[in-house]
């Protein structure tokens, strides 16, 4: 390369540092000094950053001509992909985070307060929903939806007798017997989670010991792993493609309930315990229509709206004034609706800080 | 000039690459043809074939999402692949009958988006509009849409289009410009009369590599898109999630039927411009 | 005007002294350059502004730190993002991605060789509607194609059926490192096939017919002729093969069953799960740094054969 080119792109680069070191700073939250009334919208357009899939879209509909509100949707695959968009400053006015995402943000000054008297129907939400340990008060976050994680399982292959427990994925004297292995998560924290609790650890161990033996356990189980896959977990099951899946509850509910044989599948959380996580309405910071994503929230929260949402994607609700509109089928599921006693083993993900990074590194390893 | 002398019509390595060709082609289709079949499936799970309907294009029709989504492809993709049409073709032809300063330097930034990792460029580019809307967004309330959708596949466009028409350029010797030179041609009109024509099966050949290259691009498009943005490509991705169902196999479908059309269009309005006995 | 770079001077009335043409000589060269310059301008800025500047970005991230909640921070800047690096489990996940990609290019050579070729040796209007139909799939959305091989490939499909059908038990090609293969070959085979095609389009047939008149067989004529001379087209083919399939994680996740791990998307692992963004962008520069020099070698060598 000639110098003097070379020059120049050194001084690309110089001066592209000095703007990135410069422009670090948050904007200061332009929808945060807003009061909302309840019902009130302050906006034409709603910017929903949402899952895919997540939303019935009738119900969508039912809230645009409600409000006057003309609702753009966006999705999204992960809550990180998410996160980079609003870091990058890409203005929407209502996601949907999870869990521990919703702490993240919380302390990257990332999301706006709710402001509870704009959305009256937040008293239908449980009352373990109120004050969850991601966000203490529920000053930022609204729960919109929450379930597990477990297994799908194909009956006449595993036969109906089986312990529900992760030795269905990770105990590879038994999945050598099963005819097209079985599917398992591609989520660091999700399958490092399982395999911690298999071993009887917390999901959340912070403890590079415990990653190591729960990577082992991958390791050693991988031969009859015909998959990592966060994507067609359900769609192998009822396709017969595996034996047992690894997934999130409705969407493997939904896959199982519209097969050709809903008998021959069942959804189980294994007793070792495992993942509940819980999906969040959050507002962000810059957001220009806050209000009006108040009143979506509102829209959403409303008993009858609720339970339409659940009917429609079969998680389970944190509606408590929705379950008289929620399909009993759906409520008297356990897996959709734990009992109280298989809840307690069950937990949910947080994000361990500086230790975060080591998830996917054991996780690279195991699969390596 | 014909090519019968290199092979032998009716030689037994004639018939050999007839029907390996052959191959190649079912292999090519294969999947196009399972994928048309399956649109038109009963069963919304589109591995397990049902019964035959036509309910998914009906769907599609209704779909506001997915029309949104093939509106907002189509519109990136036909501006990304004119704008990186013509910079790459120039970019093309200074490398090759030029020399001048930072000829070098062009080169190797030339390479750069083709050897780049998808996700590397995604990222790049989301920190890039960051930082500039940071610092100029303001005066022109710009944000995150089809506009950085498109300037992205730009960026990695304009490097594919050089290649290929730096390939043809560098085939063609510069004899015949210099012929029209010694002709009294002055240097455009050279270009146009001479190089232009005879390079045009490259520019071609670039501008529907660039078409199909940002039809595809889920990556960097879903990095650097924003509300109401969704293109078809991220769009599908998404639904992966939940299974593909046969909507999309049809919305694909009919996407194919439209490019083909297209083509058998151009087709023949090029052999209809062009008499009928002169060679490529 | 006179023509540019070989000899001018000539057609002039006078008789011009030496120090008359080398003067015309460089004023030519100077107004080439400055044209040439003009003509390069929009693309050189357009990649200045939106490709090089947005890199330069990432490689400064490279350096930069890893907050306690992922965010990057700009501050403290270190090379030990570098220094992961030299882990083993890069050099692993690296060989194994080059692995495949070599792999694939050479299948993608050898199958599109003697397509190109038969393709190139067509009538005119038949090469066109051949190409054609070469790119019409891709024109199709890369993942439901690549969705449709999975289908293909699963337990209850297609080639399971045949193979039962002959008394042979369940075939699953999905999830294996020849379902990969297939869905890499299948997806770049148009990168390989177009330059092979305009190279050997382009070439002077005449050559090959003068070495039949000398008792050339066909084969020795193609060893000795075409294949050098399409040697451009064969490097380009591979490179642009080559370096997607070192990077692809989509198409190996889908048919593959994402069982080992691979270099595009451990990048993205970094990026997306990890949110190590230092490290990502570490990797990025890395693979990028490697693989420039590696295409211009590549590439350098193979106009030399030309």
């Amino acid at each position: 390369m000639k110098s003097s080119s070379l020059r120049r792109l050194a001084a690309f680069a110089a001066v592209s540092l000095v703007v990135a070191a410069c422009g670090g700073g948050d904007d200061a939250a332009d929808g945060g000094d807003v009061t909302c009334e309840a019902g009130v919208t302050d906006a034409d357009t709603l910017n929903f950053y949402n899952w895919s899939e997540y939303i019935d879209p009738d119900l969508i509909a039912a809230f645009e001509e409600e409000s006057g509100v003309d609702v753009v949707e966006s999705f999204y695959e992960s809550n990180e992909a998410m996160l980079a968009q609003i870091q990058a400053g890409v203005t929407y006015d209502l996601i949907v985070p999870s869990d521990y995402m919703v702490g993240i943000m919380i302390e990257e000054g990332l999301l706006m307060p709710i402001q509870k008297d704009a959305v009256p129907n937040i008293s239908n939400l449980a009352s373990e929903f109120a004050s969850p340990a991601y966000d203490e008060g529920g000053e930022y976050s609204v729960a919109y939806q929450w379930g597990t994680t477990g297994l799908g399982v194909n009956l006449s292959i595993v036969g109906e007798d089986f312990a529900p427990s992760w030795s269905l994925i990770f105990d590879p004297e038994l999945t050598a017997g099963y005819a097209g292995g079985v599917s398992v998560l591609d989520d660091p924290r999700e399958t490092m989670g399982a395999a911690l609790k298999y071993l009887g650890y917390s999901l959340n161990e912070a403890s590079t010991d415990a990653l190591q033996e729960a990577a082992d356990l991958i390791a050693a189980a991988k031969d009859n792993i015909a998959t990592f896959d966060s994507d067609q977990y359900d769609e192998a099951l009822v396709t017969g493609e595996v034996a047992v899946s690894h997934g999130y509850s409705g969407n493997m509910l939904v896959a199982i309930w519209e097969s050709d044989d809903p008998d021959n599948y069942a959804y189980v959380i294994p007793e070792e315990g495992g993942t509940l996580w819980v999906d969040n309405m959050t507002i962000p910071t810059d957001s220009e229509a806050p209000c009006t994503a108040h009143a979506f929230i509102d829209f959403l929260l409303d008993a009858e709206n609720g339970a339409a949402l659940t009917n429609w994607n079969y998680y389970a609700s944190p509606n408590e004034a929705a379950e008289e509109f929620i399909l009993p089928e759906i409520l008297e599921d356990e897996t959709i609706y734990p009992s109280d006693e298989l809840r307690d083993r069950l937990e949910i993900i947080a994000d361990t800080g500086d230790f975060e990074i080591n998830f996917e590194d054991y996780f690279a390893q195991a699969k390596n | 000039m014909t090519v019968s002398a290199a092979i032998r019509p009716k030689s037994p390595i004639e018939r050999l690459l007839a029907s390996n060709s052959w191959l190649v082609f079912a292999f090519l289709y294969l999947p196009i043809l399972l994928l048309i079949g399956f649109s038109f499936n009963e069963n919304r799970n589109v591995g397990i074939w049902t019964g035959f309907s036509t309910r998914w294009y009906g769907e599609m029709f209704q779909n506001t999402e997915v029309m949104r989504a093939l509106r907002n492809t189509l519109i990136v993709a036909v501006v990304s692949t004119v704008v990186s049409t013509i910079l790459g073709t120039m970019a093309a032809i200074a490398m090759e009958r030029f020399r001048f300063r930072g000829r070098g330097t062009l080169d190797g930034l030339l390479y750069l988006p083709i050897i780049i990792p998808d996700v590397t460029m995604a990222v790049m580019m989301l920190l890039f509009f960051a930082q500039a809307f940071d610092l100029i967004g303001g005066f022109f309330r710009l944000n995150f849409g089809l506009g950085t959708i498109a300037l992205s596949h730009i960026a990695f466009n304009i490097s594919f289009v050089a290649v290929v028409v730096r390939a043809r350029l560098s085939r063609l010797d510069g004899a015949l410009e210099e012929a029209a030179a010694d002709l009294y041609a002055d240097r455009w009109q050279a270009f146009r009369r001479v190089t232009l024509p005879l390079i045009m099966p490259g520019v071609a050949g670039g501008a529907l590599l660039a078409l199909t290259l940002s039809l595809d691009d889920v990556v960097v498009t879903s990095f650097v898109s924003g509300p109401g943005s969704t293109t078809l490509p991220v769009y599908v991705f998404g639904l992966v999630r939940r299974g593909v169902t046969p909507l999309i196999n049809a919305v694909s479908t009919v996407m194919l039927v439209a490019s083909m059309l297209l083509v058998g269009v151009s087709l023949l309005f090029q052999r209809g411009n062009r008499p009928p006995d002169q060679e490529e | 005007m006179a023509s540019v770079g070989d000899g001018g001077g000539e057609g002039l009335s006078e008789a011009p002294t030496q120090r008359d043409r080398d003067a015309l000589e460089r004023s030519a060269e100077r107004a080439d350059s400055k044209r040439g310059l003009l003509v390069a301008l929009p693309a050189y800025a357009y990649l200045a502004l939106f490709f090089a500047i947005p890199f330069a970005i990432v490689f400064v991230y490279s350096f930069a730190t890893r907050s306690r909640t992922g965010r990057t921070v700009l501050e403290d800047w270190n090379f030990d993002s570098y220094a992961r690096l030299g882990d083993p489990i890069v050099r692993e996940i690296a060989l194994r991605s080059l692995t495949l990609a070599v792999i694939t290019t050479v299948i993608c050579l050898l199958a599109s060789y003697p397509f190109a070729y038969y393709i190139a040796t067509r009538r005119p209007a038949i090469r066109n509607l051949l190409l054609v139909l070469v790119m019409i799939p891709f024109w199709s959305n890369f993942l439901v194609r690549t969705y449709a091989w999975r289908v293909l490939l699963g337990n209850s499909g297609p080639i399971s059926q045949i193979s039962q059908f002959f008394g042979g038990e369940e075939v699953r090609v999905l999830f294996t490192n020849t379902a990969v293969l297939i869905g890499l070959v299948y997806g770049y085979l148009p990168f390989m096939v177009l330059p092979l095609y305009a190279a050997l389009e382009r070439m002077d047939w005449n050559l090959v017919e003068a070495a039949r008149d000398l008792y050339a067989s066909g084969w020795t004529a193609f060893r000795r002729i075409t294949l050098p001379l399409s040697m451009p087209g064969v490097v380009a083919g591979s490179i642009l093969v080559f370096i997607p399939s070192l990077g692809a994680y989509v198409t190996p996740a889908l048919l593959g069953g994402a069982r080992t791990t691979l270099l595009g998307d451990y990048i993205v692992g970094q990026f997306l799960s990890a949110r190590n963004w230092p490290y990502g962008s570490a990797l990025s520069v890395t693979v990028m740094v490697v693989m420039l020099i590696a295409a211009i070698a590549y590439f350098r060598a193979g106009a030399k054969t030309a």
